[in-house]
């Protein structure tokens, strides 16, 4: 396997087994962070959340769409620092509409079925994120960058 | 709390919280048998003291900084060198250290005391680990009792037993030591015994020397051997050696002295003796329902047993393990005196004639069939210096090491490589050439029509002072034209040096070193303190040792160098025929030889110093920041120069950043220019490590795929203080592009 594989492979892992990402927006320069239930793509072109309208981080992504996203696998152990994997994933968010919007809240109901009532409210908006780049963190402080061609 | 429990409160259940060697002991005393007094200090107490300490995910951090199937042997000592200084660096917890200081003054009051490992790690493997942990004789006093603790603990971590652990697939994240406290019983007459001879199943094997066991056991007094018969206790022989030391209690520890004329004219056991040790042995052996490994003592006629384990007769697969190549790299200080005689005396100036004698020879009046005979004549000596200096050279770098571990368990430093200060600023070869290339430099930049000259590639008038001095520059040191220790890249001529020469001359700031003068002489004043008498001596000449240690890990490779480019100039030689032969079109039967020759030479020698990485990461995949070794302090930023094969050096420019597989000697050429120094290689003791230091360089070691993860012209940032390496902004022109300021 190249370590190009070996690097995708770590981080389809992580969208595997974590359920909860940081996603970082701002507003006017004032960095802002939020939980969410995501989901990543197979391919890991893109990454998907649900979001009640009402929010701070979705009135933020409508005044700027540039994300940045954390998933990490830490469990609030000592041996995170040495065993745990991060990655940031950077990015473009954009409300998904139209016909692809079935099959993809199918894909984010399937990994989190409690939250079906949630994300077909019809107060909720379901959030694609076109990755550009993502960075990996190992062994505390190796980094790495994978960059997605779209 | 069971941090220490005596051997009659040992159950079955137990094993495990106090290893094997302590189980044994506690049956044993049941049993009857005669041991010293002795508690056991149990994994509890090791954890408690790591956990207290904050000790638990360091050690896993610093064990995971990188795959330790990436790491290089020096690099796991150098681990090993961190983890061992936290343990002496950290305090142990109040509770715990309250507890140890009452048993021990309550139970061996006025007592010097035995301090042995235990791995239930040996236990879980089935194998022995014998050598592979510390224990400590004679020691005295509850604070030193403690400390000697500590360094039991931390041998857990030591970088031959986490290679062995490596090896036979132990997980080290579970690792745990316990420790046996045994009175020491100064016995005046000592030994082991082996129930059944390795190699003779009828047999039994005594080995036993005047004074304690330490000096059999460490191999430094040679002991009297008897053989008996299994089956009748009758003896077959007994084997008298020349009785010239012992060794004995001494203030500090133990020390081995001249053995009284008196005792060196008897044998240390009279025959009765010697069945009442077999005796002993057969004893153990009935209790453990195997063949035993028996070590005893004798004090006042009294027989001790001090410890028991099953013998081992190796299987195929644990005679294929690489243990004895670990220990083998571990030298005691006797050795590497009698090596460094060797080498001092016999081999460099064997190298050293070696080179001028080829260096005398006039290869160009050679016939092609001498040619021919000549190129391999010079490749088998060339194959025997390499040799030598994988044999003698390598395993005489241990004398830094032990210095090292001598200086940090004295000073208790905050950075576990202080020692290296008293060591640099030595005289060595590559500071000499660099010096001599400074004065070079100065006089390219004072003379304006030379510096033109050069510039525009004009000829040299040899006669100049200049000239002169570039000749003998080049007779000495080379001229940079050639890889040494198997590269077969050649310049044709002196430009790659006269490039560089240019390129300091209009940075004359680049030359000065840039190291900070440390006081030195305060520190080695500090450590020497440290020791009183007789041990005072030891500790001087054991600095003495790691200096000249230190001085040959850069020089050797000079002086394999010379010896290496004299077989390089008779292929050149040889070459240039062929290709003169070949340019006119003409076909000489004589040259057949040569040609094959030169063909063998190519074949043999390594090709990976001069091809070019291949990327097993692809485009998309780009590093930010990479870890590996902290081995010269400071930070520094540059554009990266990453060398993949040698004439990549002829571009290197000022303040540029040294990426590159290994710095071999010739890239030392080079250092002055640079600003900082990432190196795939690791370890601290490396040359571009120590060449780094003597400059005062930011340099990070033992970055895997260094040379194929950064490119020529990123930005590079070297933290040398953490071992990171930062990649800010990449070269976009892309991998394999030459990158030119």
């Amino acid at each position: 396997m190249t370590h190009y594989e070996d690097i995708k492979n770590q981080i389809r892992e992580l969208f595997i087994n974590q359920k909860l990402a940081v996603l970082s927006t701002h507003h006017s320069g004032q960095p802002y962070t939020s939980l969410v239930a995501f989901v990543g793509k197979e391919d890991l072109k893109e990454i998907f959340f649900v979001t009640p309208r009402t929010t701070r981080k979705f009135e933020n992504l409508s005044a700027d769409s540039r994300v940045a996203i954390l998933i990490n696998s830490s469990m609030n152990m000592d041996s995170d620092f040495h065993e745990a994997v991060s990655v940031t994933a950077l990015g473009n968010a954009k409300e998904i509409n139209g016909a692809e919007k079935d099959e993809i809240l199918s894909l984010y109901l399937t990994k989190h079925p409690y939250l079906e009532e949630f994300a077909t409210s019809p107060t909720c908006s379901l959030v694609g994120v076109t990755i550009t780049t993502y960075v990996m963190v190992k062994n505390f402080q190796h980094v790495m960058e994978l960059h997605i061609d779209q | 709390m069971n941090w220490i429990l005596s051997p009659s409160q040992i159950s079955r259940d137990d094993r495990n919280r106090i290893g094997g060697k302590a189980y044994t002991l506690s049956l044993m005393a049941r049993e009857g048998f005669k041991i010293p007094e002795t508690l056991f200090l149990t994994v509890d107490a090791y954890n408690a003291f790591v956990n207290g300490a904050g000790l638990r995910e360091r050690i896993l951090l610093e064990l995971n900084r990188k795959r330790f199937k990436d790491m290089r042997w020096e690099e796991i000592w150098d681990c090993a060198t961190r983890i061992r200084n936290m343990f002496l660096k950290k305090q142990i917890p109040d509770p715990l250290k309250s507890y140890l200081t009452e048993k021990i003054q309550s139970h061996f009051s006025g007592m010097t005391l035995a301090i042995r490992s235990s791995a239930p790690d040996e236990d879980a493997s089935g194998s022995s680990f014998a050598g592979l942990h510390e224990s400590f004789v004679n020691v005295r006093g509850t604070s030193s009792i403690i400390d000697h603790i500590r360094l039991v603990w931390a041998s857990l971590w030591s970088d031959a037993a986490l290679l062995y652990r490596q090896e036979i697939g132990l997980d080290v994240d579970k690792s745990e030591m316990a420790v046996v406290l045994q009175e020491t019983v100064t016995g005046n007459r000592s030994g082991v015994v082996f129930s059944q001879n390795p190699n003779d199943e009828t047999q039994v094997i005594i080995e036993s020397v005047y004074g304690l066991n330490q000096g059999l056991v460490d191999g430094m007094v040679e002991p009297d051997r008897w053989v008996l018969d299994r089956d009748k206790k009758t003896m077959l022989s007994h084997k008298s050696v020349q009785r010239k030391h012992w060794m004995i209690p001494s203030e500090h520890g133990v020390e081995m002295v001249a053995l009284p004329e008196d005792l060196s004219r008897r044998s240390p056991l009279s025959s009765e003796e010697a069945l009442d040790i077999c005796e002993l042995a057969y004893q153990a052996e009935a209790l453990f329902k195997a063949p035993q490994d028996v070590e005893w003592t004798i004090k006042n006629d009294t027989l001790y047993l001090l410890q028991s384990r099953p013998i081992t007769t190796l299987s195929p697969s644990e005679t294929e393990d690489k243990r004895a190549w670990y220990l083998s790299l571990h030298r005691s200080v006797e050795n590497l005196i009698a090596l460094r005689t060797t080498i001092e005396e016999t081999l460099i100036p064997g190298m050293t004639k070696t080179a001028k004698e080829l260096a005398e020879q006039d290869i160009t009046v050679f016939s092609d069939k001498e040619l021919a005979d000549e190129v391999r004549r010079r490749w088998k000596i060339n194959q025997h210096w390499v040799n030598t200096y994988w044999k003698e050279f390598i395993p005489y770098a241990h004398g830094i090491r032990l210095f090292g571990q001598t200086y940090n368990d004295a000073m208790r430093p905050d950075d576990p490589y202080e020692f290296m200060n008293l060591l640099t600023q030595t005289k060595m070869v590559s500071l000499e050439r660099n010096r001599l290339m400074e004065d070079l430099t100065s006089m390219v930049r004072q003379d304006r029509q030379l510096f033109e000259r050069l510039k525009a590639g004009e000829p040299l008038n040899l006669d100049s002072e200049f000239g002169e001095m570039v000749n003998q520059f080049i007779e000495k040191f080379g001229d940079l034209s050639c890889a040494v220790t198997g590269g077969t890249e050649c310049a044709t001529d002196t430009r790659p040096l006269f490039k560089l020469l240019l390129e300091m001359a209009v940075n004359p700031s680049s030359l000065a070193s840039r190291k900070k003068p440390k006081d030195a002489r305060t520190l080695e004043k500090n450590f020497l303190c440290c020791f009183e008498g007789s041990k005072r001596k030891e500790a001087l000449d054991l600095l003495d040792l790691a200096r000249s240690s230190y001085r040959l890990r850069d020089d050797d490779n000079i002086y394999l160098g010379r010896i290496e480019a004299q077989l390089l100039s008779a292929v050149k030689e040889a070459k240039f025929r062929v290709e003169s032969f070949e340019r006119r079109g003409t076909h000489k039967s004589e040259l057949d030889d040569l040609k094959s020759v030169i063909q063998d030479f190519d074949y043999g020698t390594d090709h990976r110093k001069v091809s070019i990485e291949k990327n097993e990461y692809g485009s998309m995949v780009s590093p930010r920041q990479l870890v590996g070794q902290p081995a010269g302090p400071g930070l520094s930023r540059g554009k990266a120069r990453v060398i993949r094969q040698h004439l990549d050096l002829q571009d290197f420019k000022n303040a540029e950043i040294l990426v590159c597989d290994s710095v071999d000697p010739n890239m030392t050429f080079v250092i002055p220019l640079a600003a900082g120094v990432v190196e795939r290689r690791g370890g601290m003791l490396i040359h571009g490590a120590i060449i780094a230091r003597e400059y005062g360089l930011p340099c990070v070691t033992g970055i895997p795929d260094a040379t194929s993860l950064i490119r020529s012209g990123d930005d590079v940032t070297v933290d040398g203080f953490l071992g990171i390496v930062t990649i800010s902004q990449r070269n976009k022109m892309g991998f394999g592009q030459a990158f030119q300021k």
